[in-house]
């Protein structure tokens, strides 16, 4: 482990460029509206991220409502229901989780872990934000069109998303497509910063085996997307060109509704291979961040260092590379040819290892550690166990003939909010509680965080534990209502009615999260410096919450890797990266580990 | 200590939920076993890490809670540890992952002989062709498609004449044979799915997809839309009835050929073996299914 902590003081190379100036605001516009601060962006595109992402919730109350009462709510027909599975799904998977980590967390932290005084390019990170905001608005925007919102599945999948049969196939779809394809070229500003600066923009002595493994997690997700979003960006494009100019990209012929329709010689698989060759990797755009941000949340409340911390990095980059060659494992009953499923069930499998790693990893981290159970540590508790719940149903999923019974069921449903619902907004909620202090100054409310947590895990286990086992039963996902049917019993019913009060409970406690949030925003305590005694230079700045450049005269040097915690020898059970090994205040008595 | 009483409970709970749960595989009434046998393994293979890494995070909770004068241990790396849990990882896997390709070798493999079976999708209702005498379904496309001739049949092809038109939205096949489901779309994306068959495969316009089972057990199953296909997906149903082979072509008898029906339209009997006729009476398809 010479490489991360060394022994005695080594030799840092001087700087090889000189600072240079940043923009400075001088009107409150361009401080906090328009502002090029990475910082502020961070906060507008959480902000936007939430908002969009509290529309998507509430469209979950509306279809569980229909689900556990389907007689009780006439005001829900087939085509609203549909609008409503369409829109959660789409809005929660692209317009929030990625947009929060990357956009958000991404922004926030980057510039501040690696050293750096803001992103390398931030008049293009401003507009980054502001293009996401359009594509946010466009899609909101659908709700007001002619026919409303597309209802076409989050996968849109061709020749259904754009023909008459399906809600929103008028403006609505059209729209959808066009704020994807915003919300990419957005994202591909605000990427290209995030790696720039990750790669160029790292202080003295940050080398990369020494960054904190949220960077590691939010750089190689960022890689990802940067390769995976084109896909879809094309998809949209083709799309667009299919529904508006009735060209035939994913159009084969077609009688729809008695009429013979003008297109031919398409291919609706084509799409699908288009769409996954994105949606695949862009699990794992979520996860990444998810997995990177957890490690350090377990690593500052175990008040231990990461365990195995290279074989932590080497398993972000391999299952990143792993993660384009897994796509078709979403169509092994698509109609592709069958043996594809040889290959993807093998890669699909293989994926399982560096991510098992990780697993044990993140449970050896808190062997024999010093765990203080605050908030943060409550939610990396709760990701680990939703994630390798959500994880191991994946492999039931990737092998591919166990899938065949199981594909488009609930169990699939369950599998992926389990997995990239639930555990990621885990370790967003984690995130929030250990990073609010630094942005604000002030303490999240413990209690009501404690309340969060308990409601939030154990409601969200509850919902969706049961879910998986109505998909062996053969309940299908996307269905309006059940109907008659010979071989789902009556207590389904009643299971879906539980499930929906559980989801409105669960709902009602995150207004409790953002009520804690705006409360202590004003009357939180004080959270003085670095109040988690953490080794990273976020905490390590010359003011806090730290202002405009960050870091104050000078930017910090970088002594060490992040996770120097309870290191023999020492006084203090935690020393930052960027005191020298001379200044490190030993303990009197020598070594005190136990 | 609570949160520890938490990982417990959520471990033993997951367990006790799987045994207890009311809901569980509808009994199978075809030859893939093999894949709840598949799903048994990797039930028993992954619950035991699941429970194992809960377990496992409870009792660091627990035992190495937050004390002032306590210190966590420093040890980075142990990289003979991690090698160890990658092999045996690895081998979990491997395990999981070898008898999973073996079936679906099986599954992609249709047994010579199989008898052919056409299920054709549309927004939102099926139809189903089988074969006659010949043992063989004529070719067919969708451009062919006329009033006359729902199914897009080739009237060229010898092997379509004696074609089978099923009348109505119920398919009989005899228990005990290979049968090879063929599948065809008029629209848009569906899917072919028998909870009790445990196989699917998408229908795919522009293409014929396929896959093949064997019933093992008689009796009426539901056959349910399983790709959404638009506002009416959850209303696109049909049955699949499974009798003895005697009773089976005793029904196929009853059923009207394509060469006939084709002389009946000609005849202007107007007696089609479809529901063209039914669906020109509403203002527009699948109108009534929608509430």
């Amino acid at each position: 482990m010479a490489d991360v902590a060394p022994a005695g003081t080594e030799f840092i190379p001087p700087a090889e460029v000189e600072d240079v100036e940043l923009y400075h605001a001088k009107t409150w516009v361009t401080k906090y509206v328009f502002s090029q601060d990475a910082k502020v962006i961070a906060i507008q595109y959480s902000a936007t991220a939430i908002a969009i992402g509290m529309v998507a919730m509430v469209l979950s109350w509306l279809m569980r409502l229909q689900l556990g009462f389907p007689e009780s709510f006439s005001i829900i027909d087939a085509g609203d229901y549909y609008q409503f599975i369409t829109m959660h799904g789409m809005i929660m998977v692209i317009y929030l989780l990625t947009a929060l980590f990357l956009g958000g967390f991404g922004n926030y932290l980057i510039p501040l872990m690696v050293g750096a005084r803001d992103m390398v390019f931030p008049y293009v990170n401003m507009l980054s934000y502001w293009v996401y905001l359009l594509a946010v608005l466009i899609l909101v925007a659908s709700w007001f069109v002619p026919g409303g919102p597309t209802g076409a599945g989050w996968t849109l999948y061709p020749p259904q998303a754009i023909l008459p049969g399906t809600p929103g196939s008028e403006a609505g779809v059209v729209l959808m497509l066009i704020s994807l394809a915003l919300f990419i070229v957005g994202f591909t500003m605000g990427g290209l910063n995030y790696v720039t600066t990750v790669l160029q923009a790292r202080t003295r002595g940050m080398t990369l085996m020494r960054l904190p493994l949220s960077v590691w997690g939010i750089f190689v997700a960022t890689i990802l997307a940067l390769l995976a979003f084109p896909a879809l960006f094309v998809a949209a494009v083709m799309m667009t060109l299919d529904r508006l100019l009735e060209t035939s990209f994913f159009m084969p012929t077609i009688i729809s509704m008695g009429e013979m329709l003008e297109y031919d010689g398409g291919s609706p698989l084509l799409f699908q291979h288009l769409f996954w060759f994105f949606g695949h990797p862009e699990v794992y755009i979520v996860a990444l961040p998810a997995f990177g941000i957890v490690s350090d949340l377990l690593s500052v409340h175990a008040r231990r260092h990461i365990f195995g911390y290279r074989m932590m990095v080497w398993a972000i980059v391999i299952i990143g590379g792993l993660s384009f060659v897994v796509w078709a494992h979403h169509m092994y009953v698509s109609g592709m040819n069958p043996w594809f499923g040889f290959f993807f069930a093998t890669t699909t499998l293989i994926i399982a290892v560096p991510t098992a790693l990780k697993v044990y990893n993140w449970a050896f981290t808190l062997w024999k550690a010093n765990i203080q159970l605050t908030i943060p540590m409550l939610f990396a508790l709760g990701f680990i166990v939703t994630f390798v719940n959500g994880g191991i149903t994946g492999l039931f999923l990737g092998n591919v003939v166990v899938d065949v019974p199981l594909s488009d069921t609930m169990f699939v449903v369950a599998h992926f909010h389990m997995v990239m619902g639930v555990a990621p907004l885990m370790v967003i909620f984690g995130a929030i509680y250990h990073w609010y202090p630094l942005m604000t100054g002030r303490m999240l409310d413990e209690a009501m965080g404690k309340f969060h947590f308990w409601v939030t895990f154990v409601g969200a286990y509850a919902i969706f534990l049961p879910i998986h086992y109505l998909g062996f039963l053969g309940v299908p996902r996307r269905y309006f209502e059940m109907g008659e049917t010979s071989f789902i019993p009556e207590s389904v019913q009643t299971l879906n009615a539980f499930v929906t009060v559980i989801v409105l409970i669960v709902g009602f406690a995150q207004f409790v999260f953002f009520y804690n949030v705006a409360r202590s925003f004003f009357k939180g305590k004080d959270a003085g410096r670095n109040p988690w005694k953490a080794t990273t230079l976020e905490w390590q700045t010359l003011e806090s919450p730290p202002g405009h450049g960050n870091f104050g005269a000078e930017l910090p040097v970088v002594y060490r890797w992040a996770y120097e915690y309870g290191a023999p020898g020492v006084e203090d059970d935690f020393v930052p990266q960027n005191i020298p090994p001379d200044e490190v205040k030993m303990a009197p008595g020598g070594a005190t580990q136990t | 200590m609570a949160v520890a009483l938490l990982l417990i409970f959520v471990a033993v709970g997951t367990v006790v939920f799987h045994f207890m749960s009311p809901w569980w595989w509808t009994p199978i009434a075809s030859n893939w076993g093999y894949i709840d046998d598949t799903i048994a393994l990797t039930f028993w293979i992954t619950g035991f890490v699941f429970v194992a890494v809960v377990l496992f995070m409870a009792y660091c909770v627990w035992k190495f809670r937050y004390r002032k004068e306590n210190r966590a241990e420093y040890e980075p790396e142990n990289t003979k540890l991690e090698w160890w849990l990658t092999g045996l990882t690895t081998l979990g896997v491997v395990g999981m992952l070898t008898p999973g390709l073996f079936v679906w070798n099986q599954y992609v493999t249709v047994p010579e002989g199989a008898m052919e079976f056409e299920a054709l999708g549309e927004q939102w209702q099926w139809s189903f062709r089988l074969p006659g005498k010949d043992g063989k379904l004529g070719t067919s496309s969708i451009r062919n498609i006329t009033d006359n001739n729902p199914y897009g049949l080739n009237v060229k092809d010898p092997n379509g004449k004696d074609d089978v038109l099923v009348d109505g939205d119920e398919a009989h096949l005899p228990l005990g044979k290979p049968i090879k489901v063929l599948l065809r779309s008029k629209d848009v994306l569906h899917d072919f799915y028998v909870p009790q068959f445990r196989a699917k495969m998408d229908i795919v316009p522009g293409a014929i997809t396929y896959f093949w089972f064997t019933p093992t057990r008689t009796g009426t199953f539901d056959l349910l839309c399983f790709e959404l296909c638009g506002i009416g997906h959850h209303a696109m149903r049909g049955k699949v009835i499974i009798e003895s082979e005697k009773d089976f072509n005793a029904w196929l008898k009853t059923q009207p050929t394509f060469a006939k029906s084709m002389a009946q339209a000609r005849n202007g009997t107007e007696n089609l073996p479809n529901r063209v006729l039914t669906r020109a009476e509403g203002t527009s398809p699948g109108q009534g299914i929608v509430r």
